[in-house]
């Protein structure tokens, strides 16, 4: 048999790759199809039998939004101090250690708060929803929703992704807020500057764009983290591992994707 | 029998993926009748249902539920049907973020405006009629199988369905429950006239309920008829059914060991 036989390593590994390309595309395009269907039964829904109903989302934003504050809270204090910690190291470099408040501003309210609040929220709502759904899709209650006349997105998927759309925004600018008032106590204890002072510098630095950007980036991820969680675990085959898979997988896509959609927005938007 | 046929099925070939799954398949459900599909484990008999509930896309042939082609219907025309169904899935499909009675009410409560109180007392009524009463504030996960299955009836049941689909209602049940669901079904079919599919492989419990049987062997139909039809068929394969017989013909020892040693696919690869 030759080298570039059916089952040469290098033949196997371009069919994996291959494979694998196929499947993301795929992936992308159920993602866009969900997108639109979503959209399609919140402005329409309610004509067509299938009105989205509000105490769902209600309850999706007490667990996507109001349980995460603890967590959030957190995370965005120990971001905001190690932002505070390094910069005064960097700029100590340069004896501009005074300047460290427009480093700390912008780069919470630009970066870090809507990042980390994001990958907070994907790995604690993302995986949620995946393995929900894919349980779901196991124990055949999908189809039982679609037997009973129950649009399974318009009754699993929108309450979720509005839940998303309205809690991950709010949580970054709760997180924009704790990260800065950690900093500025650091700030305040290691370079001696009153919190008054560092409120007025930092309202000074910011300006509602900063803010916008930020928060638009949280907009998008919302998106992001709710349809690789749908699309995930409507994807999932076999039993109770294939839950623990989709779970898994939608984490780190959803991770992937927020850090990637990070990278290019910052690009896109400074150029 | 002169009576309509609420569920047409016409030469219905299925996949999943490469392989067939059904193999042209015709049959028909007639008002007010219990007809029950059965079969070998792996014979199509869920896929049958499945494609009936217009959860799966067919690769040709078509079906016809109260004279709608459901491969062809509207959206509209579609929920309008799905309202006069009920399903009971093979492992009650319950949701289980809900507790039981919740789960009875949803139907009511996605698709007519009664009040709350009144949709709690037509749940009650249900889970009254499956032997349930006062399990409504328990979670699925805290009922037995055999509770699990019942409640899937009595949600599938809580719209007062023309048509009624139950897939293994009474497999792994003990006698005395599995005997009651088929009384259930039963009454049903008498009392509010419903044309009910009922996927099984209990021998007993089919011949007690099936005004006809649809018997699948490997994506094919078998036999259609009456159960004494079936009883007196003189078909060899029915008969190994009806005997609790495996299907296996005689096979010579030659063979057996090509198959055990693999031989047999490699000469078919080859
Ligand atoms: N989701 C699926 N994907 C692939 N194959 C399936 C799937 N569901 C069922 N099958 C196959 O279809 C055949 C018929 O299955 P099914 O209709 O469930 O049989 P049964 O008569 O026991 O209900 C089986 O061989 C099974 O392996
Ligand atoms: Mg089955």
């Amino acid at each position: 048999m030759s080298e570039a036989g059916p089952f040469s390593p290098v033949v196997r590994l371009a069919e994996r790759v291959g494979r694998s390309t196929v499947g993301g595309i795929e992936g992308i395009g159920h993602g866009a199809s969900l997108l639109a269907e979503s959209i399609y039964w919140t402005c329409l829904g309610w004509r067509k039998h299938q009105p989205v109903r509000l105490p769902a989302v209600f309850s999706e934003m007490m667990e996507v939004g109001i349980r995460a504050i603890p967590i959030v809270m957190v995370l965005s204090a120990a971001i905001g101090i190690m932002l505070a910690i390094q910069g005064i190291y960097t700029l100590k470099m340069f004896g501009a250690e005074s300047r460290v408040v427009i480093g700390i501003a912008f780069s919470v309210v630009r970066e870090f708060a809507p990042l980390i609040t994001g990958i907070l929220v994907a790995g604690r709502s993302g995986s949620a929803l995946a393995a929900r759904l894919s349980t779901m899709k196991i124990n055949e209650e999908i189809d039982a929703l679609t037997s009973m006349g129950v649009n399974p997105v318009r009754f699993l998927v929108v309450p979720a992704l509005l839940a998303m759309l309205v809690m991950l925004p709010a949580l970054t600018f709760f997180s924009d807020f704790i990260s800065l008032f950690a900093a500025g106590i650091y700030v305040n204890l290691d370079l001696g500057l009153s919190l008054a002072a560092y409120a007025d510098q930092t309202l000074d630095i910011l300006s509602v764009d900063d803010l916008m950007h930020g928060l638009g980036k949280s907009v998008l991820f919302a998106f992001l983290i709710t349809l690789v969680a749908v699309v995930n675990g409507a994807a999932v085959t076999g039993g109770a591992e294939g839950v623990g898979r989709v779970t898994t997988r939608s984490v780190v896509h959803a991770i992937t994707a927020i850090v990637i959609t990070d990278m290019l927005f910052a690009f896109l938007v400074t150029h | 029998m002169a009576s309509r046929a609420v569920i047409e099925v016409r030469d219905l070939v299925t996949h999943y993926g490469e392989r067939m799954i059904l193999k042209g398949v015709s049959m028909e459900v007639h008002e007010g009748e219990v007809m029950v599909i059965m079969g070998g484990s792996g014979s199509g008999k869920s896929t049958l249902l499945r494609h009936m509930l217009s959860l799966e896309q067919a690769t040709s042939g078509s079906i016809r539920l109260s004279g709608v082609d459901i491969c062809t219907a509207s959206t509209e025309e579609m929920y309008e049907l799905r309202l006069k169904m009920g399903v009971a899935f093979q492992g009650g499909a319950l949701f289980s973020s809900m507790t039981v009675g919740e789960n009875i009410m949803l139907p009511l409560y996605e698709h007519t405006k009664l009040d709350h109180m009144t949709m709690e007392i037509m749940a009650r009524l249900k889970l009254e009629v499956v032997d349930l009463a006062g399990f409504e504030n328990l979670m699925p996960s805290e009922l037995s199988g055999g509770m699990v299955k019942r409640a899937a009836l009595a949600r599938a049941i809580v719209m007062d369905p023309k048509m009624l689909f139950c897939d293994e209602p009474s497999a792994g049940l003990d006698p005395v429950v599995s005997n009651a669901i088929d009384d259930l079904i039963l009454k049903l079919r008498d009392t509010m006239g419903m044309s009910i599919v009922v996927v099984t492989h209990e021998l007993d419990s089919a011949f007690k309920i099936a005004d006809r049987i649809t018997v699948l062997d490997q994506g094919d139909i078998l036999f259609i008829g009456t159960v004494d039809e079936l009883k007196n068929s003189d078909n060899q394969r029915i008969q190994n059914l009806l005997n609790r017989q495996s299907g296996e013909e005689e096979l010579d020892p030659e063979a057996y060991l090509r198959r055990l040693t693999g031989e047999d696919t490699l000469v078919k690869a080859a």
